[in-house]
């Protein structure tokens, strides 16, 4: 039915007493997620929209079994709040936080080797599957349940393509929206390997954009080991070079690495089309079911 | 960020890293008596954040006031490369014998940092990159641990430095590898580290890149940045602002909400034979007054003929940004440039009913959006 995320899945919402956690774990409870807790150092006892808040992460473990976190707390203290998420052995930490320093990430990204907890983000919009639950501060009602699996580095992107999947009936088992951060938790290839795991999952759309050497990985990844079809996208093609476009990541370098070029020849190359329109993507999708 | 060179030089000598003296300058005079100070020969260093600034008649070295004046007064108002030089570095003329480069970067397909060493420095590294790979030493480091003593000593034989340098130079990278971490650098790089004669490692230039993400603990840089900040009057603007603004040369401008989603629009406009004049990213949430900056922003680009508005909410609301739109096109008489509106996403429909659509032209789909203001761009032209 959906990797990762499902009705059984226990939300724990880190920062949840403020603003942006507030309102999005409404949103969350209000789709059918099942929050179990807030966690907030120092808001220990009080209660947002029905769910206890705990001080620490491991409180609401113990208290509620809580097994995916869900991380809203400013960029200062978000490194911090992601460890605290990997200290405490959940299955899947979730950070939505935008503005995370780079080398806390480089640090986070050590301890990633450690543990067994999934990373997504830092700087994504969360992840849904459609029906059951989402994680984060994607449009709930712009999904709809199928069997397209998508993962992407850029929120507002996702909306625009599942917007055209869904206008067509088509539906989506999961979307991940990775983020576009230069150093982030799961990439294209984790997730490219759920999708290909999940029996449900008939088709992949995987969004990309400039910058760094990911989607290249993907393309060879795609290659060798996945067998559904998948449709591509890269944002990015008219960015000049040393530009930072918006995402901390999304910059082609003076060297001349990490353009759409390259991206959309890889992909290609592995037998993956790529678009030239959301619409396009759509397309590819369609012929594919 | 970057930091112009005599403010990583600082920054570098202020941390022990060996540097030239130099002195910054605004005026032909001033020139002169920091370089009779220094003691000439001099080299005189335009301070714009360019590439290739000697090639461009940027630095000249001089060996007495009258080349001096004349220097200074070649360099200083001289346009490099699209940017006003009104400072320049006077700096001692270092007698070398070889250049070495040293670096400290980011290795975001590793996610961990790196350390590179080599003897080809004084040239274009990404050049040796590509042509002879094996002269960069590279080293990784775990950032939980730092640099250890063994790592430094290790890239500078690895890259085959004479091993009377060799404990200078490890030094040197040591004290990079401690400023990048310390400092939250995205690079540190040291190209040419000049060799002299009498065998001392000197910094004669420096880069010093801060992530932007980390500035809120880096006050002391972030007040630098104050100081760097040149170049194009709309990206200024796009900073008091605080919009993600990225000027481009064509003349259909663009706003939109998320990073990737303004990308793919400016590729759509590409795509259906139009030119983005820039990349505008409102960002989340924004609300009405926002959406109104970013407005003025895009009309006072004089390149631009008709204007695309792209927001697909999820936490920005359509009825916010029609709002938005609504005040910042009613205090016009005459709406200056075309303006083709899409809203999807949260409260679209609200916002669709708010949307004075006198003064706006409305699109269901994104691809029709773009078509439409590529339209009205080529009209204007012709």
């Amino acid at each position: 039915m959906s990797v990762l995320v499902d009705d059984d899945t226990r939300v724990v919402v880190q920062g949840i007493t403020g603003g942006e956690g507030k309102f999005h774990a409404g949103q969350m409870i209000e789709y059918g997620t099942n929050v179990v807790a807030g966690a907030v150092p120092g808001k220990g006892g009080q209660e947002v929209h029905g769910v206890p808040v705990y001080d620490t992460v491991d409180e609401a473990v113990e208290e509620e079994d809580a097994d995916a976190s869900v991380i809203f707390v400013p960029p200062a203290f978000a490194g911090d709040a992601i460890f605290e998420a990997l200290d405490t052995d959940l299955d899947l930490a979730v950070a939505i936080t935008e503005g995370v320093p780079t080398q806390d990430m480089a640090r986070v990204n050590k301890r990633l080797t450690e543990t067994d907890t999934r990373l997504i983000g830092p700087n994504c919009p969360g992840l849904i599957t459609p029906g059951e639950a989402k994680l984060g501060i994607l449009p709930g009602n712009i999904f709809a349940e199928g069997d397209v699996g998508l993962v992407s580095r850029s929120g507002t992107l996702t909306y625009q393509v599942v917007d055209s999947l869904t206008n067509r009936g088509i539906g989506q088992t999961t979307a991940i929206g990775i983020g576009g951060d230069p150093i982030i938790g799961t990439d294209f290839v984790d997730a490219l390997e759920l999708f290909e795991n999940d029996p449900d999952t008939k088709a992949i759309v995987m969004c990309g954009e400039i910058g760094g050497e990911d989607e290249e990985e993907a393309a060879a990844f795609i290659d060798e080991h996945v067998e559904t079809p998948v449709a591509g996208f890269i944002a990015g093609r008219t960015a000049p070079p040393g530009k930072r476009m918006g995402h901390a990541g999304a910059i082609v370098s003076g060297s001349g690495t990490g353009t759409a070029e390259s991206k959309i020849n890889a992909l290609n190359d592995a037998g993956v089309p790529v678009g030239d329109t959301p619409e396009e993507v759509a397309d590819h999708i369609e012929s594919f079911l | 960020m970057k930091l112009h060179e005599y403010q990583a030089k600082q920054v570098f000598a202020d941390a022990g890293i060996p540097t030239p003296d130099s002195q910054l300058a605004s005026d032909v005079d001033g020139v002169v008596a920091a370089a009779e100070e220094i003691g000439y020969p001099v080299a005189i260093k335009a301070q714009v954040q360019v590439g290739g600034r000697g090639k461009a008649g940027g630095i000249e070295l001089v060996e007495n006031e009258d080349e001096a004046r004349e220097a200074a007064d070649s360099i200083l108002g001289m346009d490099l490369k699209g940017y006003h030089v009104d400072r320049v570095l006077v700096e001692e003329a270092v007698d070398f014998i070889n250049e070495l480069y040293v670096s400290v970067t980011m290795d975001r397909g590793a996610g961990k940092p790196v350390a590179m060493v080599s003897t080809k420095g004084g040239v274009n590294i990404e050049e040796v990159a590509e042509e002879t790979p094996e002269a960069i030493a590279r080293e990784h480091i775990d950032p939980a641990f730092g640099m250890h003593p063994y790592q430094a000593r290790k890239a500078v034989y690895d890259a085959g430095v004479d091993s009377e340098l060799a404990r200078d130079v490890s030094s040197v990278l040591t004290t990079l590898y401690q400023l990048w971490d310390d400092r939250d650098g995205s690079d540190a790089e040291i190209n040419p580290l000049m060799v002299t004669s009498d065998g001392e490692v000197i910094a004669a230039d420096a880069v010093m890149n801060i992530d932007e993400d980390a500035l809120f603990r880096q006050p002391e840089l972030a007040e630098m940045e104050e100081e760097a900040a040149s170049g194009d009057a709309l990206e200024q603007k796009a900073d008091e602002y605080d919009f993600d603004y990225v000027r481009l040369e064509g003349n259909v401008g663009i706003i939109g909400n998320g990073a990737g989603l303004v990308m793919t629009t400016l590729d759509l406009v590409d795509h259906y034979g139009g030119e983005p004049a820039n990349f505008l990213d409102v960002g989340g949430g924004a609300k009405a007054e926002r959406i109104a900056n970013a407005l003025d922003m895009v009309f006072s680009d004089e390149n631009v003929d008709s204007v695309v508005f792209n927001i697909f909410g999820g936490i920005t609301r359509g009825d916010e940004v029609a709002k938005g739109i609504n005040e910042a096109l009613g205090q016009f008489d005459e709406i200056p440039k075309p303006v083709v509106v899409r809203l999807a996403g949260t409260n679209w429909e609200e916002g669709m009913e708010i949307l004075n659509e006198d003064l706006v032209t409305v699109e269901q789909t994104l691809e029709d959006a773009v078509q439409r203001a590529v339209e009205y761009a080529d009209e204007v032209e012709a």
